[in-house]
């Protein structure tokens, strides 16, 4: 059994890769579906980050950054937390909106329950790849949303798994559309126990 | 002059004419300290209330009740008088959930950590005998927070927001 994260082998850490390549694949294609246009991406980054590093990671603790995070219950214990930036969330609001949303400042309900929509389809895209994988029940809990700095946003997930370990799987992706290239970040958090799960489920406990 | 920067779970000290800043503070409390006769200056950027959901983690500037303690034994070891340390505190907001439905994990204990938090520090700091001089906290909203030993003015920084100088 790995203890805390800094105890999973390179091999392990491989495998999570693995997840999150599939993951992200699923979810290009789900925000393709949910956009009506072609969405392609290249191949994510997985990694695994210090707390202090993921911020960094997503343009810097004070960046202002689109949050959707997202409970897992059911076999696994988790958060998955999307960091948008504001191109990102432009070009989705702009996208499913016909509008012009250019500003934080003319974010309103309408565009929140969009990204909050977002959020959902990706999630559940991942969510779907490991349940899939592993054969895990895995329920995932109605998206918040909040728009605020990076380092802030994190600070939730990160207290809340701040006794698992000092790391975050990490999962950086580029969606290109046809006009425009942006990126997004994922972040799994997860108890030992449920990564463990997940793991023995691989058949690689 | 520069600023020391204090990381999350991390605490740091500081003397004229360097200053301290620790970033984007969430649901985390960012605690400054100052002996105004010595003009050493502190920062700690908690977590979490205490050690006790943790028992046997090797960082404890993690958690409230022993990253304080820690703090001070410091900045005393770099001549601060206990009886002349005040305190300003920052953060502890709810980013998250304000309308959050009862989830079936318990979900709305983590939307509150903030609040948690920041009763654990002002409790710590009730305990320890140093006042609280200013605070800006719970809200829903991120901040950067900045402490200058030198005038022992908490500098607080937010989105779409005006300064503060507290």
């Amino acid at each position: 059994m790995n203890a805390r994260y800094e105890d999973l082998s390179a091999f392990h850490m491989d495998v999570l890769r693995e997840i999150g390549n599939i993951g992200a694949g699923n979810a290009a294609t789900a925000l393709s579906v949910m956009l009506g246009q072609p969405i392609d991406m290249t191949l994510p980054k997985v990694n695994l980050l210090e707390f202090n590093d993921v911020a960094d990671a997503v343009g810097g603790p004070e960046a202002l950054t689109y949050g959707v995070l997202l409970n897992l219950h059911g076999d696994i214990d988790g958060m998955i937390m999307f960091l948008l930036n504001r191109d990102f969330a432009h070009l989705i609001l702009n996208i499913l909106m016909g509008g012009a949303y250019e500003s934080f400042d003319e974010m309103d309900e309408l565009a929140l329950s969009a990204i909050q929509e977002v959020g959902n389809i990706l999630a559940a895209a991942y969510v779907k790849s490991i349940a899939e994988l592993t054969g895990l029940f895995i329920n995932v809990s109605v998206p918040q949303v909040s728009i605020d700095m990076a380092g802030a946003l994190l600070s939730v997930p990160i207290i809340k798994f701040g006794t698992v370990g000092d790391k975050v799987l990490f999962i950086e992706e580029n969606f290109q559309s046809p006009t425009q290239s942006v990126m997004s970040h994922m972040i799994l958090f997860a108890e030992m126990k449920s990564l463990n799960l997940m793991l023995s489920k691989l058949g690689l406990a | 002059m520069g600023a020391v920067i204090v990381g999350i779970s991390d605490l740091k000290l500081a003397k004229p004419p360097d200053t301290l800043v620790t970033y984007a503070l969430g649901s985390c409390v960012g605690i400054c300290m100052l002996d105004p006769m010595t003009r050493v200056g502190g920062l700690a950027h908690i977590m979490l209330p205490t050690i006790k959901v943790s028992p046997g983690d090797t960082n404890t500037m993690k958690f409230a009740d022993t990253a304080i303690p820690d703090l001070v034994r410091r900045m005393e070891m770099q001549g601060a008088f206990r009886g002349h340390l005040t305190a300003k505190i920052a953060g502890g907001a709810q980013m998250f959930g304000s309308a959050s439905p009862a989830s079936s994990n318990g979900a709305n204990d983590i939307w509150q950590i903030g609040q948690r938090n920041v009763a654990a520090v002002i409790a710590i700091l009730q305990a320890m005998n140093i006042p609280i001089v200013a605070k800006d906290v719970l809200q829903n909203y991120g901040r950067t927070v900045l402490f200058d030993p030198a005038t022992g003015i908490m500098t607080v920084k937010s989105l779409n927001k005006t300064i503060q100088e507290l």
